[in-house]
């Protein structure tokens, strides 16, 4: 998908300013709340009329103030997945869903209700009314009506910031999976770095409505360790563990984790803040955290008065966060060896 | 309680009259609500301003304006005349004074059903293929159809009491165009004619009763529908 985009909006004393050519199957939009990502969510659905500028989705014009173009939402094949489900309160569950697909052309319907239905685990919801579903069920059901209309891309506005953090991580793996299974591509906007890390490859930076930066969500991460409350989040993915003590040991490539919030069977994801991770020169001789990793320094980047260390423990790489005048005192340096104490409790379950 | 049948006619064409004036300004309420709410167009205020004038008019004002124009030298009177369609003192000019002093009440309830619909609805069934007009039918109509229901009920109960500007376009004639309170308005006229003004009263009461259980339970059952 390539999305090519420049454009200018004035909403009042607001003016959104946007000159951007991205490609991908999944680009993430980040901007604190008020920076302009809704509006400009807007100006590519078609929502709203830009005041000038050009857009363009896999070279076709969508909105052209030069070539007097302006394709209607409802020809753009664009869906929408708000920060709240939006579910059509007089219809029923099954008519939600297929109401997008009945305005698809014949043509384009490329994915059929049944197959999403099983995919988005729906069936049992099929006889409910939409006041009988919980958030994460409305939120399941605007995904799959969203995706029934077949669009040529699918706008996440936000669509996680009204759940719960356990609803969220539940929701996260259908958003990825009806875009990998259908090959959807997907802007998704949203304010959480986490969220980005998640969910994006590529990421637009909007800042006071014009365009900051085009980064990845690495470097995002990386970039507004400083400023996070939560430092850089470091993403495990991990499974299988064994129970030990009441602690679960999972297998981390050659290393094993001791973590308090496990899960007995299956695969699960963590985060672990910078933030919890302390650094030693020499091994300790006895402490009380759980996780003791002997590591190699392999990069070193700075965020504001912060020194981010990447370590690699026996190939397994992660972040760990320090004060610079810290960095001096230890002398680190890339290729220098150091030990990683982690508490079993700084690793966090999301899902 | 006796009811003559003059008494009879008038609450016949009463009903008659709020019936069609209701259902003939209904698409007209729907339409100028949709436009208020939903469409940004120039002289907005000023049409805002137009349609809820009859609510602060004096209605015997309204009747006269309305005399103006469709009498036989006003601008929609003369065209009528020619096509050979009298309107002045015909029930159809009681149609024409009650559409117009119901309007604002219509359009006011149908306006604020409107307001209540979330504007992402409209949104989402736009970027899911729907042209403006299948959203104004799918989305827009059903869910604001407890401002239509209720916007009517207000309307069909001025409409039984309309006077002023009915008596000015449509006259008081027994049997063509006295509804229930022109017939009143005789009977009041003369001391004898008390019990049968109370008869009227009572009918009057009757309707009213009606219209508003009709009203409460229509919507109550609809708001059980969307609950559902």
């Amino acid at each position: 998908m390539n999305l090519r985009i420049d454009a200018e909006k004035k909403q009042g004393s607001f003016l959104l300013q946007v000159n951007a050519d991205v490609s991908g199957e999944r680009i993430g939009i980040f901007g604190r709340s008020g920076s302009g990502k809704s509006t400009l969510v807007h100006l590519i659905s078609g929502l709203l009329e830009p005041d000038r500028g050009e857009i363009y989705l896999n070279d076709e014009c969508l909105f052209s103030s030069a070539k007097c173009v302006n394709l209607s939402p409802e020809r753009r094949r664009i869906a929408i997945v708000f920060q709240q489900a939006m579910l059509f309160p007089h219809l029923s569950v099954k008519a939600n869903l297929l109401y997008g697909y009945r305005r698809c052309r014949a043509e384009n319907r490329n994915i059929k209700p049944e197959t999403l239905i099983t995919i988005l685990k729906l069936q049992p919801l099929m006889q409910r009314g939409v006041h009988n579903l919980s958030g994460g069920e409305k939120q399941r059901v605007a995904l799959g009506r969203a995706v029934l209309a077949n669009p040529r891309l699918l706008l996440m506005d936000e669509p996680l910031s009204a759940l719960d953090d356990t609803l969220r991580f539940q929701i996260i793996p259908y958003l990825k999976s009806v875009s990998e299974e259908f090959g959807i591509p997907y802007l998704f906007i949203s304010h959480s770095i986490l969220e980005m890390q998640l969910m994006a490859e590529r990421i637009v930076v909007i800042k006071n409505g014009s365009l900051a930066e085009t980064t990845t969500p690495d470097q995002l991460a990386r970039t507004s360790m400083a400023q996070s409350p939560k430092g850089y989040l470091n993403l495990l993915h991990l499974a299988d563990p064994v129970q030990n003590n009441g602690l679960y040991a999972y297998p981390w490539g050659h290393n094993t984790l001791l973590i308090s919030d496990g899960e007995a069977k299956g695969k699960s994801l963590f985060e672990l803040s910078s933030r919890d991770i302390i650094l030693f020169k020499q091994h300790p001789e006895a402490i009380s955290a759980r996780n003791l990793l002997e590591c190699t320094v392999t990069e070193l980047f700075r965020s504001d008065v912060r020194v981010g260390v990447v370590l690699s423990a026996n190939g397994e790489k992660f972040v760990a966060e320090i004060v610079r005048s810290a960095a001096e005192d230890l002398n680190i340096t890339t290729g220098s060896t150091l030990f990683a104490a982690i508490k079993a409790s700084s690793f966090r379950k999301l899902g | 309680m006796t009811l003559t049948p003059e008494d009879i006619a008038a609450i016949w064409l009463s009903l008659k009259v709020a019936l069609t004036a209701t259902a003939l300004a209904l698409p007209f309420g729907f339409a100028i609500a949709w436009l208020i709410v939903f469409r940004r167009f120039r002289g907005k205020v000023v049409l805002e301003v137009l349609i809820n004038l009859p609510l602060t008019l004096p209605p015997v004002v309204i009747g006269f304006f309305l005399l103006l124009l469709l009498g036989k030298n006003g601008w929609i009177g003369k065209l009528l005349d020619a096509s050979g369609i009298p309107i002045i003192f015909t029930w159809k000019a009681a149609v024409i004074a009650s559409a117009t002093v119901g309007f604002p009440l219509l359009v006011r309830s149908i306006r604020l059903g409107m307001e209540s619909i979330d504007q992402q609805l409209i949104e989402a069934s736009r970027s899911l293929g729907a042209a403006w007009y299948d959203t104004l039918a799918t989305i827009i109509l059903p869910l604001s159809l407890r401002g239509i229901m209720a916007g009517s009920s207000l309307m069909f109960a001025r409409s039984l009491g309309e006077f002023g500007a009915t008596i000015i376009v449509a006259g008081n004639i027994p049997g063509i165009t006295q509804t229930i309170p022109l017939a009143i308005y005789d009977y009041a006229s003369s001391p004898s004619s008390v019990t049968m003004a109370l008869s009227l009263c009572m009918v009057s009461v009757i309707i009213s009763v009606v219209v508003l259980i009709v009203h409460e339970l229509l919507g109550k059952k609809l708001h059980r529908r969307s609950a559902l």
